[in-house]
């Protein structure tokens, strides 16, 4: 039994969203073209969130991916509020006192965010009080605390990502009279989820990523090929900085323990994460929150069982580790995916695809005869060829859904096979995990043209 | 060669007088371009200025100073033939469907064939002959119906079979071609040095060529040319021609007074390739195949093909900006069909190497026509651009032309086709013209079938009953921008397929143009004509009479509120116009033209009205929804809705009232039909338009009205014998030659435009006359139509063309307008056509290579016609436009 191609391209495009620059005066001046993104289920539900949104009150666009571990109420929550706290650590003084004077006598706030959703990526409508109460009680902190200076991008970043794990964790021991809320943050709070998100504003992108989700570049070079240059680094056991970061914040009597079979505290892949509180409170707030908390909560066996070693709390943080990149022109696309694309392609494969992927839809390379020998022959073969690819290309109109396509369809030589893709494509829900996670997708596509303008100004 | 040439001409000043010119023709030393000559300065006066050194100013240059002009000055911004000219071809086709274009091919081939010998300069003319080739029945009919113009022009022609064509050309694949037309004096040339050789000639005779110097713009004052500024300095001129190629129309906006010249660039490409290992022979024929739309030269041993492509790439659109001609690269992908076709004709090149792919930008036109003449708003600006891609093949014939324009005043034969004043400001828009390029140049090698119109550009002007009409089922055609009705199809009928009505036999629309002819017959019906020309001339005194009374050449003092047929005429008699007047008041007349006069008859009338702040013209084209109401029940549905009485006693034919017509008051009716039907012309304020078709249509149910369309229209007017200007009627067609001597006043009191030529005729009788032919033999199911452009032949022997043709339902006969001269047996000579000489011959008219019998006649059957009024009422003007 094997799907049909259109049954494939079905379950490959049932969540893919493309969003385009909107042109002025038919120009785009933003330094983004628009961006690709779609998401594979392996897990059901899916545990992978991805979110873009354009900042109104300040310049700049936000894309991040969130992986979740342990469900996937930390990665929703996270893709929900994280680009709030973002766009609100970015916000100057004046401006927060006019979103807080609007809250305070009820006037219409200014709307700070634009979401890029597609119409699978819902908003939780019951929490939005208390996460807008949380968020509220962060601005007016940033009030009070008006420090005068204009706001660094990275430290805005690290911010808002503290701030957020902090908030998750806060609310779930406060807990919430309603007893829906009070499960979904205790859950929210005792899951987890890495963030790779980037904030793209002109020339500069900054890239802040909290575990194993990765941000790659892609950058043409002067020949026309493909490479690909890494904005961020995986926080697991792979990383030697972060081995050597948790033996720092560790006693040395703990050395061993902290880091088994390549898991933290023999337990959790990435080094860094939203929510995760089992490593992070101590085992009285543990307990305590537990034994207090709903009875589904303390019937769950993963969330009482309290890790081994467990000496030193917090052993995980959801600080970013913060990269910044100029841009040039010849950085053509950004990739920002989720640890299940990297298992299977490797990055500089990855860039080749999505480079010739964008350039074929857009542009093929013009051929030139030059000096060359070639006839009128060979010639019109190569031209039948370059015809026939581009039909084929066409086939996938999303970047995102093209890289999908070869990271799960790929065969040995690299290209996409059919009886594969059917294959993987039609496992069983509970078997699929073990073939492949989930995997989650962003491609943004820069706007050379603007880059290179900016470039010259300078 | 050419190369070599341009390299040792460059910077040096071309006049023959000067040694250094003479040294670099004389022994072609390459030392002179070591020493680089100081730029000579310009002159600070010029009768004349050439802008442009390609094929069209050279070939003006030429022309003008072989004309005796002398004092021309030509201005090339960079080098002489090195722009288009030097890219292109070097294709001279005279296989044309358009006769004027034919004509100049012809005339260009002959002049290039002599140039060497001429100048001196290696042109590298040879006669190679052309095939042109046919995949397709239809393709065949329209190669034989240019081989039938060929022939009678004189100009060697065959259609011949497939394996005949194999014999001529040994690569060509014919197991898809169903036969190919042959022109064995077609040839090759080398652009550039034709361009140079030119150049040359026109050197020797006292034209000062200045290359690097560009114009930026053209000074006018009062509506003449005064000078031109360039970036060396300014030249006093009277005249100054624009041959600025795909730069004409910027040139052309540059100056304060815009002239308008409407044509885009589009990216050109052909293929060159190294000789194949048995170089292929020079002499061997230019193949054409435009079902594959591409052209085969052989070139240096190896070939040269381009072609035209379904989906050109329009450049150049925001002006000279980004590239010059120079950095235009190549696209293979682009190209990619092109290749395809031609190994698809010749395999046998599979293993030829290709040398390069040159990317050759060309001009085209909004009707794929070139463009040339006098501004209608600049007196001694001319023009001549917009070669469509047969620059080489036109340039010749078409500097001939305009030099003759320019200095008779008017060119030797009837260049409307490709006159500038045939376009105005409307078509000037980049956007239309960039639009309407994409579809002119695929178009180059599409088939011409009868009455196709354009697709893009189209909806700019149309009548505010458009929406009302088009929902009623119209089908659109445009002239000069505007949309007008071919026709109507009925309800409940399926759409029509477009392509079924491709045709050269009897369209799909037969039936139903049919049915609205009926009615036009027996009932009534209403067709929009607004689209004509419309203006109006007044004075506080007696100005406008006397104008009018010089310039057209009926009597136009008549009774207020008698309208008049008349023309306006040129010095030889020749009509400019052929228009209604309406005589408002004592001062002031309503003047309807046809479409197309829009521009050329404002400037023909600006020009020779006497300036006089008294005597105003306006055009009110804009104002008025003109309602055709035609047929003998169109008496009942007016006076019922305008409670006047509408019969001939109150409302004699040829006379205009204003009065109302349901709520609506001051309606202009007047009582001509322009089909020799009975009936009414209603010019409505267009705010009433729609309240009046409302009313006329309402009004009309109880007398079986219906809409009408232009193809109706166009089937009874040929079948009453009414020529209609721009396709009958031409500037060099006199009243005497087309039995109109009842719309010339001779006696009429004073002297008026065209008179004296008029009277000569009179006395000497006319050298061409205008005949009816109805075709005897013809089956209208079976047979091909005729369109226009068919030879006429008398006792067998060729005596003109025609130029209008129609199927009459009443007759059941198609119907053929043309002009039959006397050729005089040996010598060719023109002869009087006297009525006998008509009369007592045998006819024929020759559709695409098959003569049908055909009856002439002089004047329209009235026997056949139910004449419901007395003879001297029924319009018998002859008077018709479409």
């Amino acid at each position: 039994f094997y799907l049909t191609p259109p049954q494939v391209n079905s379950i490959l495009k049932a969540n893919e969203y493309s969003f385009k620059v909107p042109e002025f005066d038919g120009k785009n001046v933003s330094s983004i073209l628009g961006f690709d993104s779609n998401q594979l289920p392996a897990n059901a539900p899916i545990e992978d969130r991805r979110s873009a949104a354009t900042c109104l009150q300040t310049r700049g666009m936000l894309l991040g991916v969130f992986d979740g571990h342990a469900g996937c109420a930390c990665a929703q929550a996270v893709s929900e509020r994280l680009f709030y706290y973002i766009a609100v650590s970015l916000l100057p003084h004046e401006t927060l006192l006019e979103i807080e004077n609007a809250v305070e006598s009820g006037r219409a706030l200014l709307p700070i965010l634009q979401w890029h959703k597609h119409p699978n990526d819902y908003f939780s409508k019951e929490a939005s009080k208390l996460y807008f109460n949380s968020l509220r009680t962060y601005w007016q902190e940033l009030i009070d605390l008006n420090s005068g200076e204009t706001t660094d991008v990275r430290e805005a970043l690290i911010n808002a990502f503290k701030r957020l794990d902090n908030d998750i964790s806060l609310e779930a021991q406060v807990g919430d009279p309603n007893s829906f809320l009070n499960y979904l943050v205790l859950r929210v709070a005792f899951s987890g989820a890495t963030a790779c998100v980037a904030h793209v504003d002109g020339v500069d992108l900054h890239i802040a990523n909290t575990g194993d989700s990765r941000a790659m570049l892609g950058v043409q070079e002067e020949d026309g090929s493909w490479s690909a240059v890494n904005l961020s680094y995986d926080h697991n056991a792979q990383n030697e900085h972060e081995v050597e970061r948790l033996k720092m914040e560790h006693p040395k009597s703990e050395e061993k323990s902290l880091v088994k079979q390549d898991r933290l505290l023999g337990l959790l892949m990435p080094f860094r994460a939203f929510g995760d509180v089992k490593f992070k409170w101590s085992i009285e707030l543990q307990k305590r929150v537990i034994e207090s908390g709903p009875d589904q909560l303390n019937d769950n066996e993963y969330t009482k069982f309290i890790p081994p070693n467990y000496h030193t709390p917090p052993y995980l943080t959801a600080e970013p580790e913060v990269i910044h990149h100029k841009l040039r022109p010849q950085d053509k696309f950004l990739v920002l995916a989720t640890d299940g694309l990297w298992e299977t392609m490797h990055r500089q494969d990855v860039a080749r695809i999505v480079g010739e992927y964008l350039t074929g839809v857009h542009h093929q390379q013009p051929i030139a005869v030059g000096g060359y020998k070639v006839t009128l022959g060979q010639m019109h073969g190569l031209l039948t060829e370059r015809r026939a690819r581009i039909s084929s290309v066409f086939e996938d109109q999303n970047a995102a859904t093209h890289l999908i396509r070869h990271a799960v369809g790929n065969n040995e030589f690299g290209t996409v096979d059919h009886e594969r893709l059917s294959k993987m494509l039609s496992l069983p829900e509970e078997l699929a995990r073990m073939y492949r996670d989930d995997i989650t997708i962003i491609v943004v596509q820069f706007n050379s043209h603007v880059i290179g303008a900016c470039q010259n100004e300078e | 060669a050419a190369g070599m040439f341009l390299r040792l001409l460059s910077d040096v000043q071309w006049r023959a007088a000067s040694p250094k010119w003479r040294g670099v023709t004389g022994s072609r030393r390459g030392t002179s371009t070591t020493a680089e000559p100081h730029p000579v300065s310009l002159p600070a006066e010029a009768q004349v200025v050439i802008c442009g050194g390609g094929i069209t100013g050279t070939s003006v240059a030429y022309h003008l100073s072989k004309m005796g002009w002398k004092d021309i000055v030509l201005l090339e911004q960079g080098r002489l033939a090195a722009g288009t000219t030097r890219f292109c071809a070097g294709i001279v086709s005279t296989a044309r469907p358009v006769s004027i274009e034919l004509k100049m091919a012809h005339y260009s081939n002959k002049l290039y064939q002599q140039l060497e010998q001429e100048t001196g300069v290696p042109t590298g003319y040879t006669k190679t002959g052309s095939l042109s080739l046919a995949q397709t029945q239809d393709r065949l009919i329209s190669l034989k119906r240019i081989a039938s113009s060929l022939n009678v022009m004189g100009i060697p022609c065959e259609i011949i079979t497939p394996k005949q064509a194999v014999q001529l050309h040994p690569l060509i694949n014919i197991h898809d071609l169903v036969g190919a037309m042959y022109v064995p004096e077609d040839a090759l040339v080398t652009s550039a040095n034709v361009s140079l050789a030119l150049a040359t000639a026109a050197s020797r005779n006292g034209v000062q060529i200045h290359e690097r110097t560009s114009v930026s713009h053209v000074t006018v004052q009062k509506g003449r040319v005064t000078g031109v500024e360039t970036d060396r300095g300014r030249i006093q001129c009277q005249y100054f021609v624009n041959c600025a190629g795909q730069w004409a129309y910027e040139l052309g906006h540059s100056g304060e007074e815009p002239v308008h010249i409407p044509l885009h660039a589009c990216e050109h490409f052909y293929l060159l390739t190294h000789p194949l290992t048995e170089p292929l022979s020079s002499s061997l024929p230019t193949v054409v195949d435009p079902d594959g739309r591409i052209y085969i030269r052989n070139w240096q041993g190896g070939i040269l093909s381009g072609g035209f492509e379904k989906n050109p790439k329009p450049l150049f659109t925001e002006g000279r900006n980004q590239l010059e001609i120079q950095n235009l690269q190549e696209d293979w992908d682009h190209f990619g069909p092109l290749l395809s076709a031609l190994l698809r004709r010749m395999p046998g090149l599979e293993a030829l190497q290709i040398l390069q792919l040159v990317n050759c930008p060309e001009s085209f036109t909004p009707d794929m026509r070139c463009i040339m003449g006098e501004s209608p708003t600049a007196q001694g600006y001319f023009v001549l651009a917009g070669m469509n891609s047969a620059g080489i093949s036109y340039g010749g014939g078409a500097g001939k032309y305009l030099a003759e324009w320019m200095v008779n005043g008017y060119p030797s034969d009837n260049v409307w086709p490709l006159d500038l004043k045939r376009f105005g400001t409307l078509q000037s828009s980049r956007t239309f013209l960039r639009h309407r390029v994409m579809e002119v140049m695929p178009l180059m090698c599409d088939l011409k079938v009868p009455r196709w119109d354009f697709q893009t550009g189209r909806q700019l002007r149309t009548s505010p009953l458009y929406d009302r009409l088009d929902a009623q089922g119209a089908r659109w055609m445009e002239k000069h921008g505007f949309e007008r009705v071919k026709y109507f199809v009925p309800p409940g009928k399926d759409l029509l397929d477009l392509d079924h009505s491709k045709t050269f036999y009897k369209p799909d629309w037969f039936d139903i143009v049919g049915a609205e002819v009926k009615c036009c017959k027996e009932a009534v019906c209403v067709i929009d004509m607004s689209s004509f020309t419309k203006f109006e001339i007044s004075s506080t005194g007696d100005q406008a009479l006397e104008s009018l009374q010089y310039l057209f050449s009926n009597d136009l003092d008549v009774p207020v509120g008698h309208v008049v047929h008349t023309g306006m005429l040129n010095e030889k008699g020749g009509y400019e116009n052929d228009c209604s007047i309406a005589r408002l008041s004592k001062r002031s007349f309503f003047m309807i033209s046809p479409t197309d006069q829009q521009v050329h008859c404002w400037a023909w009338l600006k020009n020779r009205l006497p300036d006089d702040s008294n005597l105003t013209l306006e055009d009110v084209t804009w104002k008025y929804t003109a309602l055709n109401l035609i047929g003998p029940r169109a008496v009942d549905v007016l006076s019922e809705l305008s409670y006047a009485p509408m019969t001939a006693e109150h409302f004699p034919s040829l006379f205009c009232k204003e009065m109302s017509v349901g709520y609506a008051n001051g309606i202009r009716v007047m009582s001509i039909t322009h089909t020799g039907e009975p009936g009414f012309v209603l010019y409505i304020p267009i705010e009433y338009a729609l309240h009046v078709y409302n009313e006329v249509m309402n009004m009309g149910q109880k007398y079986g009205i219906r809409n009408a369309g232009y193809y109706a229209l166009r089937s009874l007017r040929i079948e009453k014998f009414f020529a209609f200007w721009g396709q009958d009627l031409d500037a060099f067609t006199t009243p005497m030659e087309c039995g109109r001597e009842f719309q010339v006043k001779l006696e009429k009191g004073m002297e008026f435009v065209g008179q004296e030529a008029l009277l000569e005729q009179k006395q000497n009788g006319v050298y061409k006359r205008f005949t009816m032919f109805i075709l005897e033999d013809h089956d209208t199911d079976m047979d091909l139509w005729p369109w226009w452009g068919e030879p006429i032949f008398r006792n067998g022997r060729y005596v003109g063309k025609t130029t209008s043709s129609a199927y009459s339902y009443t007759l059941e006969r198609h119907v053929c307008l043309g002009f039959v001269h006397n050729f005089d047996e040996k010598t060719g000579e023109e002869l009087v056509v006297t009525t006998d000489f008509i009369n007592q011959g045998e006819y024929e008219i020759d559709i695409a290579g098959q003569r049908f019998q055909a009856k002439a006649k002089l004047y329209p059957f009235s026997s056949l016609f139910t004449q419901r009024r007395r003879k001297d009422e029924v319009e018998l003007s002859g008077y018709q436009r479409e």
